[in-house]
């Protein structure tokens, strides 16, 4: 698993079910969106870039140099912002405009 | 469990809502009043390995290039085992499909002359996060588009030889669904997860492609006797350590070469160019002890490293986060590198279903396309996107002369029983799990995984045709108790029969005609004066039957005779 989804800021709008491309992502008793099936997690970041309320933390896995850290993001119409916190909790922001392309 | 049974009817069923199955739709849509269906197993939002989006469009007849030298790209690639006339007519058509994705608001990147950045001969340079969400978008703005999502497809409905639709169920609800359809385009995707993946444990699922490709489309044309081509012809690609994101972008965008472990270039010229050498030039380094193998990026600009960061982001971000993680950056620590395990997919290679001028299949009524096509490699994205075009006009033109026939009811009942049956089994004493894990250990060490650096033998073969064949009966009983675990049965079932098939096209090939990809010990040299061939198979009677078809030249129009 490389997602994990926070309860308590989750709003409930079932916009990562509907997105996850494994149908891996649902909402239980509470409304709060959980992962079904956390081993089959591909780590594409769908439900990440869906999620209005920055609900949804990645992390990498420890078998291949996760520390702690995770980054989550906030979606607006004309961009995305990257939050990356690290294992150090150095925070970074990084912006990236959806009608700019990148140099690479 | 208490299925509700759903008969629907259209006049073209899409089974796959990737680039190429929504393109298809979308030129069906605009150019017809043809009703059209997608059935997809997840959402087409987000579906097919475009879900995290994509930097680049790779297939792209650049500045000083035409379609002609293109295929020459291709071929000399692909060491001449191509059908030219499939690459021929996909690149005369790649340009427009980029035009066509600006019209979609797809941001291309463009010079002060307005011109569009390349990234190489054959690549232009994308904001491609939001690729398939514009995608889906066009599709389902269209009136005579309807969108199954989240519906599992199983099987073609076959009479004579002839597909008339296909059977499926719902991942949300006991909902079995009979499509009828006059014609029926397979574009579901290749297959991942054969082989035992790079990373075995936590993240096993972090592939260079997405895992649920499983080879669904390819299970159900062999099933059902469909010729399939040059699954031999495995695709294995070169990423960075661990996280398995694109070395492209470093490679190109930064201009780095490979180094191994004493800093040394280890590639000669003639590699350079060469997808599968590439690899397997690192392969080797690791091999005689020179490893691990890296893109130098060491010392590069700041100004290059946050655009780095930006570019891995927007398509593959735990390559950023382990940048972060380490407190480091490409600037400051060279990227490593390393081979993947093995893939059958029709979009980087050659393998898929053996299809004619207008990617119709040998099944009457089906075409295929994207990875599902062989023949054609290096489609990528516009490539697929082509063939989805191509499909769609050859539908529009002929599909007057089809019409929708109902599979027998008691031939529809033993469908059914085929996909409830999973849910009445006793309990077995294996699970689905280890039964997947067994597949991918088979064709890892005896197949050419990983473990073997991509080599195999006619002997290790032999064992592992025999495992797979005692896989597949172990499959048949395993036990469902939810819709997903049902999903995951047919998903393994599926790939054990690609497994047979690419067994029986690498023990068929005595010769070693793409390094890596291709590595026959026993023949360990490429021999043009008797393999200049394509390598085909039907399944028949529980056995796939090889058959040997002569290359097709990109002036000539192949059309099925059988």
């Amino acid at each position: 698993m490389s997602i994990l989804i926070d309860p308590a800021k989750c709003i409930s709008c079932g916009r990562c079910c509907n997105i996850c491309p494994g149908n891996l992502i649902e909402t239980g008793n509470t409304d709060k969106a959980f992962i079904k099936y956390p081993t089959e997690c591909w780590g594409c970041t769908a439900c990440l870039k869906e999620c209005p309320a920055g609900a949804i933390k990645y992390y990498l896995g420890e078998d291949i140099g996760g520390k702690g850290g995770y980054l989550y993001t906030k979606s607006h119409q004309d961009c995305i912002n990257w939050h990356i916190v690290s294992s150090d909790k150095k925070r970074y922001h990084i912006q990236i405009n959806k009608q700019e392309s990148n140099k690479y | 469990m208490n299925f509700d049974l759903k008969t629907l009817e259209t006049d073209v069923l899409i089974i796959g809502g990737g680039t190429a199955g929504c393109y298809c739709a979308l030129t069906i849509a605009e150019n017809s009043n043809l009703q059209v269906l997608i059935a997809d197993k997840a959402n087409i939002k987000r579906s097919g390995c475009l879900a995290a989006g994509v930097n680049a469009l790779n297939a792209y007849i650049g500045k000083g290039e035409t379609p002609e030298t293109f295929v020459d790209y291709v071929k000399k690639d692909s060491e001449g085992i191509i059908r030219e006339d499939l690459v021929y007519s996909a690149a005369k058509r790649l340009n427009k499909a980029a035009k066509r994705l600006e019209a979609l608001g797809l941001p291309i990147f463009k010079d002060e002359n307005g011109e569009y950045v390349q990234r190489g001969k054959r690549s232009i340079k994308i904001n491609g996060e939001n690729i398939k969400p514009l995608l889906a978008k066009a599709v389902t703005s269209q009136d005579n588009t309807a969108v199954l999502n989240n519906v599992n497809i199983v099987d073609y409905l076959v009479k004579d030889d002839r597909v008339l639709g296909a059977i499926g169920f719902s991942l949300n609800e006991n909902i079995i669904y009979v499509i009828h359809a006059k014609q029926t385009i397979c574009a579901t995707g290749g297959a991942s997860g054969l082989y035992k993946p790079n990373n075995p444990t936590f993240s096993r699922h972090k592939m260079w492609y997405s895992p649920f490709n499983t080879g669904a489309g390819y299970a159900m044309g062999i099933r059902a006797g469909a010729e399939m081509t040059s699954f031999e012809m495995r695709f294995i690609a070169l990423r960075c350590k661990d996280t398995i994101a694109p070395t492209g972008t470093i490679a190109q965008g930064v201009n780095t070469v490979q180094i191994n472990a004493k800093g040394e270039e280890y590639l000669k010229d003639s590699q350079i160019c060469s997808t599968h050498l590439r690899l397997y030039a690192t392969v080797m380094e690791n091999v005689k002890g020179s490893g691990p193998c890296f893109l130098k990026t060491k010392g590069i600009t700041e100004g290059q490293q946050s655009e780095l960061f930006k570019a891995y982001l927007n398509m593959a971000p735990a390559q950023a986060l382990k940048w972060l993680e380490k407190n480091t950056g490409p600037a400051e620590e060279n990227v490593e590198i390393e081979g993947t395990e093995p893939y059958i997919v029709g979009g980087h290679a050659a393998s898929g279903y053996w299809v004619d001028h207008a990617r119709k299949t040998t099944l009457k009524n089906l075409y295929a396309i994207g990875d599902a096509a062989g023949g054609s490699p290096k489609k990528y994205v516009t490539g697929c996107l082509a063939e989805g075009e191509i499909a769609a006009t050859s539908v529009i033109e002929t599909i007057e002369t089809a019409q929708i026939h109902q599979l027998d009811p008691e031939k529809i009942s033993k469908k059914i029983s085929c996909i409830d049956h999973f849910f009445y089994n006793d309990s077995p004493l294996y699970s689905i799990e280890e039964v997947e894990e067994t597949m991918q250990k088979v064709m890892d060490e005896y197949a050419g995984g990983i473990t073997t650096a991509y080599t195999y033998s006619r002997n290790k073969l032999g064992i592992a045709a025999e495992r797979i064949e005692e896989l597949l009966k172990t499959a048949a009983d395993l036990k469902a108790e939810t819709l997903h675990e049902l999903l995951s049965i047919c998903e393994i079932i599926d790939r054990l029969y690609v497994c047979a098939v690419l067994i029986r096209h690498l023990e068929a090939r005595k010769e070693t005609r793409w390094r890596c990809y291709q590595e026959n010990i026993d023949y360990p040299q490429k021999d043009d004066q008797k393999w200049m061939k394509y390598v085909n198979s039907i399944y028949k009677d529980g056995r796939v039957q090889i058959l040997l078809r002569d290359l097709v030249g990109r002036d000539e129009i192949y059309e099925h005779t059988n």
